[in-house]
């Protein structure tokens, strides 16, 4: 999996909120098999040090980080919280959000053709956190984007791919694109999904931390990606309406009807 | 002078950012700084000057998805 100027073996990236303890967010991460988990930023106290304590765990791990500009609702939001991730983390990567709809989370896509392209003149490698919509996909190319991240379905709604039709014309017509689906994987399966529709990789969070067992569903996801990824490239075959025999019938016994004298 | 840190009410002498830094108890750790709204450069704090109700915001690593 290319992301700018690196490539990766793993294809699965990790969130790393909502975890029960820092010890099962470390295993978790471990088991996955995650080269990149994504971190965000917050207000801290003098003294308090959480930001880190957090920032040691992650570095003990060797995984590269993906800074995120979640919450942000505005471009200017946005950028300036971009510009402070880049000097904090030390990279110029970011996942870079600009949501627009309070309820769904959903990108305003407006203000992510905008910010990406302030932030790609930066210096910046935007990750942009984008919908299935085309035209925007276009515009934020345009704009400087090297990596587009539509989203599956609602962040934190484990519903799937809410639009496989609109995640596939979305592969198809950017076919040497890094694209990988972010937001509302519930399951491995909704990941397998992804992979087989020849999605570079996922990203996915609440689906690993959230689960009873977040260290077993990460090595889950960790072979569903792995399995999604083989099923694409050896060419699955494809749906069709009506039955075909899996039995070849040249050569096949009459053993039925009435036997002709 | 009074400023506003991180959204809440706060009290300062020191006339820069770098200084009031310091003032404030921030140590070497992690942080990111604004100032009203504009990201400062760790390079740029001690040049900048503040004033009567200036924002800062210092923002630190955290979990993210």
């Amino acid at each position: 999996m290319r992301i700018y100027d690196d490539i990766f073996s793993s294809r699965l990236m990790l969130g790393t909120a909502r975890y029960p303890s820092p010890q099962i967010l470390r295993q978790a991460i471990l088991a996955s098999g995650a080269e990149i988990v994504t971190v965000s930023l917050r207000r801290e106290a003098a003294g308090e040090r959480a930001g880190q304590k957090f920032w040691d765990l992650i570095r003990e791990t060797g995984v590269k980080v993906l800074p995120n500009t979640a919450g942000c609702h505005s471009v200017r939001e946005a950028v300036t919280t971009a510009e402070m991730a880049r000097e904090v983390f030390g990279t110029n990567w970011i996942k870079l959000e600009v949501i627009g709809d309070a309820d769904t989370l959903q990108p305003d896509l407006f203000g992510l053709v905008e910010a990406t392209r302030i932030l790609s003149a930066e210096g910046f490698q935007v990750l942009a956190y984008t919908t299935e919509d085309l035209v925007a996909a276009d515009r934020l190319v345009e704009a400087g984007a090297q990596v587009l991240m539509p989203w599956g379905s609602p962040i934190g709604s484990a519903r799937g791919l809410n639009n496989v039709y609109g995640l596939r014309a979305m592969r198809a017509r950017f076919p040497d694109l890094t694209l990988i689906v972010d937001a509302g994987i519930g399951v491995p399966s909704h990941a397998a999904r992804a992979m087989e529709l020849g999605y570079d990789g996922v990203l996915l969070s609440s689906a690993v931390a959230l689960a009873g067992d977040p260290v077993a569903m990460a090595r889950a996801f960790r072979l569903s990606v792995e399995a999604g990824r083989l099923a694409f490239e050896a060419d699955p075959l494809l749906p069709r309406d009506m039955a075909e025999p899996s039995t070849p019938v040249l050569g096949r016994a009459m053993l039925g009807g009435a036997v002709s004298s | 002078m009074k400023i506003i840190l991180n959204g809440e009410p706060a009290e300062v002498n020191a006339a820069t950012l770098a200084a009031a830094l310091e003032e404030l108890g921030y140590g070497e750790g992690p942080f990111a700084t604004a100032l009203n709204r504009d990201f400062v450069p760790v390079g740029e704090r001690p040049e900048t000057r503040l004033t009567e109700g200036d924002a800062i915001e210092i923002i630190a690593p955290m979990q993210g998805g």
